[in-house]
């Protein structure tokens, strides 16, 4: 077959390369090629300044596009998996239908392949400050910029993921939906924005989605088969397991300890799970879903607060499952954050004029400072709304998020155990003692023999690069370490021999050095080959790991220039931003580049998954 | 001159530190990196050898030891760091020098040693640089503070007001500077000072040790009779003042002193040292450069617990070390000259010197300067230095002297003493008085039981059980250390106790009132309660049956307790 632009992901000068090659190698060559191609986009792809969209899927589809096929371009922006997870349900489902299905990812898509698009699903969530997920970034951009080609013919759709306790809901989601539409795209479906309980309206809105396609096909093609079967091995050995983040598993507690020394201002969990009958299996790199429990105090000051029976049993889904009200506060609702919507519906039910005031057009910033850093108690203090009953007042209230944690244990090393790595949030804000839920219920009403639920949520953006040969760097000041030391169990247990090189910082060296005796044997057993530490409240100056990175910058552009791959983990406003700029600066320092190419070399590590980031 | 042997060959059999000290370049080592080292608080072994001879060496806090090893943190570490001051001398400057670097890089507190040296502990391996800069800085050192060379020369404090005072001191001086190693290494690695490339070896760079320097540590003291404070005999090398009609005649030397001993091991000993002749002062460091090349030549550097001057001595006799010191001096000792000590303790309170100056010495309990609730004793001190003309003295008994007040001073002194409640202890029992403990739990890594932490509330029970029988006045010299190294000289109190594991000490009766006696074990692996049920009779019989002036240790050998111990060898028979 002579490759075109029209019937291959190439580009005119690609094609024509490939069609004078191709006809030259022997079979030998052939298949060493396809391996050796298949080998490098398993490893997050290291073959060209684009990663390549997955080949073989376009290529079926095209040749094997029947006519009366209905193509469907599903993309996906994800941070955690979520966005992930249910484009893939998506795109079986379309498949079933007998639809073709395109299914990428936002960060390995071909822009250029957009004018072609017939249908188009987008699912994406939304980070920090209304921004897309890392790897969404690039296509973004794309589709924002005057290069967008103009999509007349296309239909659409947009699903947002994100949570309503943020003030930019939903941001990354409301902004495609605006740009597709401004693009001239005609939208089948209207935007559903979904909050941290995100099934029921996902499913809601598939279905939508599914009816407004029109006809489903009769049966599946094998091309729509073969377009959605890049699931990697960990998913489908999960999906064997009965519990997910909709069926937690009770794991229990095998150790919970302090790993910060006497003396120290932090307080950080190490807790020890066992995974045991569960069935789940999971990759270093992916997170574990928990679900916490209120701190107790809050609820029943709660309870006080409005006079409720904490006996008293009320009914706390449509299932019409029961729960005392004491119970349904500790464990099925969140009662920590106020949301906009969540004082909508109390103003509504309350009849509340002053809640209206507040929620009136205009005055979104006195909203915002209201909500920010008070709970429900506050709420129903500040605004008497004592006498709502309580099953009234409860069915306005979202469930209990559950809480991601980056994993810091590797199955090969512990295996039937997961380890959990949270520094625990507590302050003093608005004259109470204000808990975070997750880490405080860790930290203080967790002992080994308990069980808490939790779930595995696969983090595909977050990997050791298969060839174990691959340097990696990794950064992860504070409980950013977490990952790390889960990549440093894998690697140690699988006799990796690639090179590895940590920077982790805090505030103190003599108390809040993270894991430090496993690292100092890493080292020393050449698992891990460098370490840098940053202790910012042990000098003077306040020393950060992106000035550590810079002091080795000469260093660190030669293990980039090597095919390191960069980790990045942990706080996301301040840390990653400024470690973001410091790997810009190496390479405009080291490299010889202007701030633009710098700034495009890490777009394209970004996209060849060769700089990877779980940041929150 | 008589050539002799320098050093031992090196294929002659030695312990691994010798190794460590051969291959160090003076001392170097691979401390320059390995201080560096980001990843840990600690050093390696073979670098801590080396750390010793630079001041300072690696302890943790065994408090934490469990805990953080549990929370996969190595050990606290920090480092320990002697101060050394001949005779224990210090300005006001210098005195607030300490007190400045103990808060900034310190535990907040200062300790003073059974060897007039200060000791802070806690400082972090990223702290030692300037810490050590900043002591030098005040013109003090940490040089040879610890390892295997010549300790901080110990000297008289004047309580008695001699009037050769100050030319004892100033040979104290002057023999330890003699004796200081020579190697650049220090002044590199702390100091900064321009790496010099020496291809000299030996006794090139080292004139009096060498490139292994000594096979463990050396230690001189200077006594003033009548007060045998810096308890000579307890030294590898001691100097008694002979002092008629008010001069300065010369010294007695007396040698093979040492209180170090393994628990279980009969072939280590505490000593007391011998006299063996008298010489002029000008002949001192001579003969000090001359017993120290002894020790170098034959100290024995295969087993390092055997390795003390005392072994040397006892293993060939005091003949054949006469004989070689005065073969290496090319001239002989006279005939040693009499002399007389009353007491190994301290005078409390205030004293006027013979040059019409004031002294106050200070209880210090266990040597430990720091504030402590309403007991502002730093805090005072330091108020005291910002005022004080005259200097500070730290006692061979833990304790502080304010010497060299003026009268015109004396007022302001006493108005600060008043305020911040410092005391010369005559309010306490004569026994706290005269109580020594080391430092032990929780940083010194040789501790097998508590001491300075747990002696305060043992002599608060013993006080009471002297309380009843009416000896709350009398002098009773006690010292309690946590293992048998000796650090608080307890082989030489009355009443001792020498750690053997947590909670449970061996108890010794015996020793002299002025330091001239070792004392003997009594009871074995005892506690609390057996402590107190073992002294109560004694103490009992003590005060029935003693004779006029006669004192705690004379009384137990009179009465059969224990035997008299004399000679080291004797100590554990």
């Amino acid at each position: 077959m002579e490759l075109q632009v029209t019937n291959s992901p190439f580009t005119p000068e690609q094609a024509e390369l490939l069609n004078r090659l191709l006809p030259t190698l022997t079979d030998t060559q052939r298949i060493w090629l396809s391996g050796y191609l298949t080998a490098s986009i398993q490893t997050g792809g290291n073959t060209g300044t684009n990663a390549p969209v997955p080949a073989a899927d376009t290529t079926v589809n095209v040749e094997a596009a029947p006519a009366v096929s209905k193509e469907v371009t599903v993309l996906f922006g994800s941070q955690t998996g979520n966005a992930q997870g249910l484009s893939k349900k998506l795109a079986q489902q379309l498949t079933s239908q007998g639809f073709d299905v395109t299914l990428s990812s936002m960060g390995d898509y071909k822009p250029n392949n957009l004018k072609k698009v017939q249908n188009l699903l987008v699912l994406v969530s939304t980070q920090g400050e209304g921004d897309p997920p890392d790897n969404a970034i690039p296509f973004y951009e794309f589709l924002h910029s005057k290069r967008a080609p103009q999509l007349a013919d296309a239909k659409y759709a947009v699903l947002g993921l994100g949570d309503t306790s943020y003030e930019f809901f939903c941001q990354t989601a409301k902004d495609f939906d605006k740009r597709l539409e401004e693009l001239g795209a005609e939208r089948i479906v209207s935007r559903a924005d979904c909050d941290v309980d995100f099934e029921e309206q996902a499913t809601e809105w598939i279905d939508q989605v599914l009816s407004a396609l029109g006809q489903a096909q009769s049966s599946a093609t094998a091309a729509g088969a073969a377009a959605v079967s890049g699931t990697t091995d960990t998913t489908e050995a999960a999906a064997e397991s009965p519990y997910s983040r909709t069926r937690p598993f009770p794991a229990e507690v095998l150790e919970n300890l302090n790993l910060n020394g006497r003396g120290s201002s932090r307080e950080t969990r190490h807790v020890e799970l066992s995974l045991e009958g569960s069935g789940l299996q999971y990759e270093p790199g992916d997170s574990l879903g928990v679900y916490p429990e209120n701190h107790p105090l809050l609820v029943d000051e709660l309870i006080q607060a409005m006079d409720w029976d904490g006996n008293e049993s009320i009914v706390i889904n449509k299932n019409g499952d029961h729960l005392s009200v004491r119970d349904a506060l500790l464990r099925h609702y969140e009662i920590s954050v106020l949301t906009k919507p969540l004082l909508e519906k109390v103003a509504g039910l309350a009849d509340h004029e002053q809640l209206y005031d507040l929620l009136e057009e205009g005055r979104e910033q006195d909203l915002r400072n209201y909500m920010y850093g008070r709970d429900l108690l506050d709420l129903v203090q500040d605004y008497s709304l004592k006498g709502i009953p309580a099953d009234e007042f409860l069915s306005l209230l979202r469930k209990m998020p559950s809480r991601l944690y980056s994993i810091s244990s590797s199955m090969q090393a512990a295996p039937d155990e997961v380890h959990l790595t949270v520094r625990k949030v507590e302050y003093e804000q608005h004259g109470r003692q204000r808990y975070g839920v997750c880490s405080v219920h860790l930290a203080e009403r967790l002992e080994a023999g308990d069980t808490l639920p939790v779930y595995i949520q696969h983090n595909e953006n977050f990997k050791l690069p298969h060839d174990a040969s691959t340097p990696i760097i990794m950064i992860g000041p504070g409980t950013g370490v977490a990952p790390f030391r889960a990549f440093m169990m894998e690697r140690e247990e699988t006799g990796a021999e690639g090179k590895s090189w940590l920077f982790f910082g805090d505030q103190r060296f003599a108390t809040d050095f993270l894991y430090q005796t496993e690292w100092q044997r890493w080292l020393k057993d050449g698992i891990l080959t460098r370490m840098d530490v940053a202790f910012s409240r042990d000098t003077d100056q306040k020393v950060y790991v992106q000035h550590r990175m810079m002091e080795r910058s000469r260093e660190l552009y030669e293990w980039i220039q090597e095919g390191a791959i960069v980790y990045v983990c942990g706080d996301e406003k301040n840390m990653a931003n400024d470690v973001h700029l410091t790997l810009e600066k190496i390479l405009v320092q080291e490299g010889n580049l202007s701030q633009e190419a710098a700034a495009e070399y890490m777009s394209n590590m970004l996209q060849q998954k060769r700089y990877q980031r779980d940041v929150y | 001159m008589v050539q002799y042997e320098k050093y031992p060959p090196h294929d002659a059999p030695h312990s691994d530190v010798e190794d460590i000290k051969r291959n160090s370049q003076y001392l170097r080592g691979s401390l320059e990196e390995t201080l560096k080292d980001p990843i840990t608080g600690s050093i390696p072994e073979d670098d801590n050898r080396l750390m010793k001879h630079h001041g300072s060496y690696m302890q943790d806090d065994r408090d934490l030891r469990n805990e953080r090893k549990k929370q996969k943190l190595e050990p606290a570490y920090q480092f320990m760091l002697r101060v050394r001051a001949s005779g224990g001398i210090v300005t006001p400057a210098q005195w607030l020098m300490m007190d400045d670097i103990s808060h900034k890089y310190g535990n907040n507190t200062i300790r003073l040693t059974t060897r007039q040296s200060f000791q802070l502990h806690g400082v972090l391996k990223w702290n030692l640089k300037n810490t050590i800069r900043e002591v030098n800085d005040a013109l003090l050192s940490t040089l040879a503070a610890c390892g295997d060379v010549n300790r901080n020369v110990m000297c008289n404090t004047n309580p008695d007001q001699s009037a050769v005072h100050a030319q004892v001191y100033d040979w104290a001086c002057k023999v330890s500077t003699h004796l200081d190693p020579r190697t650049r290494a220090y002044h590199e690695i702390w100091l900064d000072e321009e790496k010099v490339i020496d291809s000299r070896d030996g006794v090139e760079q080292e004139p009096i040790y060498g490139a292994v320097y000594l096979p463990r540590k050396f230690k001189i003291g200077i006594a003033v009779p009548p007060s045998n404070d810096v308890d000579v005999f307890s030294q590898d090398l001691g100097f008694i003042a002979i002092v008629e009609n008010g001069l300065l005649q010369g010294f007695n030397v007396a040698v093979g002193g040492g209180m170090g001993m393994t628990h279980g091991d009969d072939k280590t000993y505490p000593q007391v040292s011998k006299v063996i002749g008298f010489i002029t002062p000008e002949q001192m460091i001579d003969v000090a450069e001359k017993v120290v090349t002894i020790q170098r030549d034959y100290g024995d550097r295969a087993v390092r617990k055997h390795a003390r001057f005392k072994y040397t001595i006892d293993d060939r006799g005091l003949d054949w070390l006469v004989a070689e010191l005065h073969e290496r001096l090319g001239w002989q000792l006279q005939k040693a000259r009499p002399f007389q000590f009353d007491h190994n303790g301290d005078r409390y309170g205030w004293v006027k010197g013979v040059d019409g100056k004031w002294l106050l010495t200070l209880f210090i309990e266990n040597g430990r300067i720091m504030d402590d609730g309403d007991y502002q004793l730093m805090t005072g001190l330091r108020e005291i230095a910002k005022v004080h003309t005259g200097d500070f003295r730290l006692t061979p008994n833990q304790n502080l002297i304010i010497g060299g007040v003026t009268s015109a001073k004396k007022k302001t002194i006493e108005a600060l003493i008043a305020r911040y409640h410092l005391t010369d202890g005559l309010h306490y029992s004569a026994l706290r008085r005269n109580s020594m403990a080391c430092v032990a739990l929780p940083t010194c890594g040789m501790a097998m039981a508590e001491a300075e932490r747990y002696l305060p509330e043992l002599m608060t029970k013993l006080e009471n059980q002297l309380d009843a029988v009416g000896l709350r006045n009398e002098d009773i010299v006690i010292r309690m250390t946590g293992c048998p190294n000796g650090c608080a000289r307890p082989a030489l109190a009355e009443l001792s106790f020498i750690g053997k594991a947590p909670g449970r000490y061996n108890m010794y009766l015996g020793g002299s009132f002025d330091g001239s006696r070792l004392n003997k074990m009594y009871k074995e692996n005892i506690n609390e309660d057996e402590i107190l049920s073992t002294l109560q009779p004694i103490f009992g019989r003590y005060a029935a049956e003693r004779n006029e002036g006669e004192h705690f240790g004379d009384f137990v050998i009179r009465a059969g307790y224990v035997d008299a111990v004399y000679d080291g060898r004797q100590f554990h028979a």
